[in-house]
């Protein structure tokens, strides 16, 4: 499948702040060797580079629909990317530390673009019904309309400009949908085409593109995980049981195996 | 140039390219640090910032959808995301004077930190 490989360099490579970066042993395919890599965290992708100045990453790894957790190897501070599905592969990583390795599975495992967009969606609705409450009824308040224009994904323009949230729901746009480590099953979104026309009304605010949740269609576990208040709370406990069972695996490690 | 008709799907930040008949895409295209431009009646195009003139462009059926794509597009990148997030974390802080991340315990993370990602 082809990829634009050149702007995924140079996304990898140009000056924009990382999520996370630092030396990592890399398990290979084929062989049950180790390799020394540079590992960069950019949003949802995680690049590698032979060597800290190499100009072009070796690979990236999208991490979509994948968990992370931890090795039960002999290898010390090991972990793996592990994607669902018959052909998918498993990454086996190592960091050099027991703090490093925290912090990549952490910062790995609330990477995806998914995680961002609950997060999101979460903020958004609390910030609207923190503005319907300041109206004090439906409606909400909203400011004037300015000439807001929609930036382009990476140019630099003032951020200070975005306008309050609508009233209405915002436009969403048919996406077909990727597994995720929710773990539901979504039916596809169509392609081609967005939700119903909303050029009447001022334009919307900046938000996160969305699965095209309309008319009862798409009535599936997985919609309604995206949209309940409780979700969110339900994702989080589910990570901090996971760092907390996470911990206490490292622990044990750290003092040995038992007399 | 000649134009072929594709079956495109918008999914998390990639935008994939299908032949109309085939299960697995052809291509797909990072929608990071890139500029969509809507070009003439029901044409739009992708570019990125390293090549400026080299441009994918799109032949829509209607110049609604056109517009619909730029705009799901103009959303679709991590960064634009990640944007929105720190613009509605900021709000809330100002509203309330606390940080709506900290009972999800992720306010320390170094993706959701103010300022740290402008390009």
């Amino acid at each position: 499948m082809k990829l634009n490989e050149r702007s995924l360099a140079f996304y990898a490579t140009c000056d924009s702040p990382a999520d996370n970066a630092g030396f990592l042993y890399k398990r290979g395919e084929r062989h049950t060797a180790y390799h020394r890599r540079w590992f960069v965290l950019k949003g949802n992708m995680l690049f590698y580079f032979e060597e800290r100045d190499s100009r072009e990453p070796v690979g990236v790894i999208v991490l979509e629909g994948c968990n992370v957790e931890l090795c039960d190897s002999a290898e010390g501070f090991a972990f793996a990317i592990r994607f669902g599905g018959t052909k998918s592969r498993t990454y086996v990583l190592a960091a050099e530390s027991q703090a490093a390795m925290e912090s990549w599975v952490k910062s790995l495992s609330r990477a995806s673009f998914d995680y961002m967009r609950l997060v999101v969606r979460e903020l958004e609705k609390q910030l609207q019904e923190m503005r319907r409450g300041l109206a004090g009824g439906c409606g909400g308040s909203r400011e004037a309309a300015g000439p807001w224009k929609p930036k382009p994904s990476g140019l630099e323009q003032s951020q200070e400009r975005l306008p309050a949230l609508p009233a209405i729901l915002p436009k969403e746009n048919g996406c077909a949908v990727w597994n995720n480590v929710l773990g539901a099953d979504r039916p596809p979104g169509s392609s081609g085409c967005g939700g119903h026309d909303e050029e009447a009304s001022p334009r919307p605010p900046p938000l996160p593109p969305r699965r095209r949740v309309s008319n009862g269609e798409a009535a599936s576990a997985g919609a309604a995980v995206a949209g309940s208040p409780s979700t969110f709370c339900r994702l989080h406990e589910q990570y901090s049981r996971e760092v907390a069972r996470l911990r206490q695996d490292w622990q044990q490690r750290q003092r040995g195996p038992r007399p | 140039a000649v134009l072929k008709k594709r079956l495109v799907k918008l999914v998390v930040n990639f935008l994939f390219y299908f032949r109309t008949d085939e299960a697995e895409p052809i291509g797909a295209l990072l929608l990071e640090r890139c500029r969509i431009t809507k070009e003439e009646e029901n044409v739009f195009s992708i570019s990125f910032i390293e090549e400026p003139e080299r441009k994918y462009c799109f032949e829509c059926a209607t110049e609604e959808q056109c517009q619909e794509w730029v705009e799901a597009l103009k959303r679709a990148s991590y960064e634009f995301l990640r944007r929105s997030l720190i613009f509605y974390r900021n709000e809330i802080q100002k509203m309330t004077g606390k940080d709506p991340l900290e009972q999800y315990g992720i306010s320390e993370e170094a993706r959701f930190q103010l300022g740290a990602h402008r390009q």
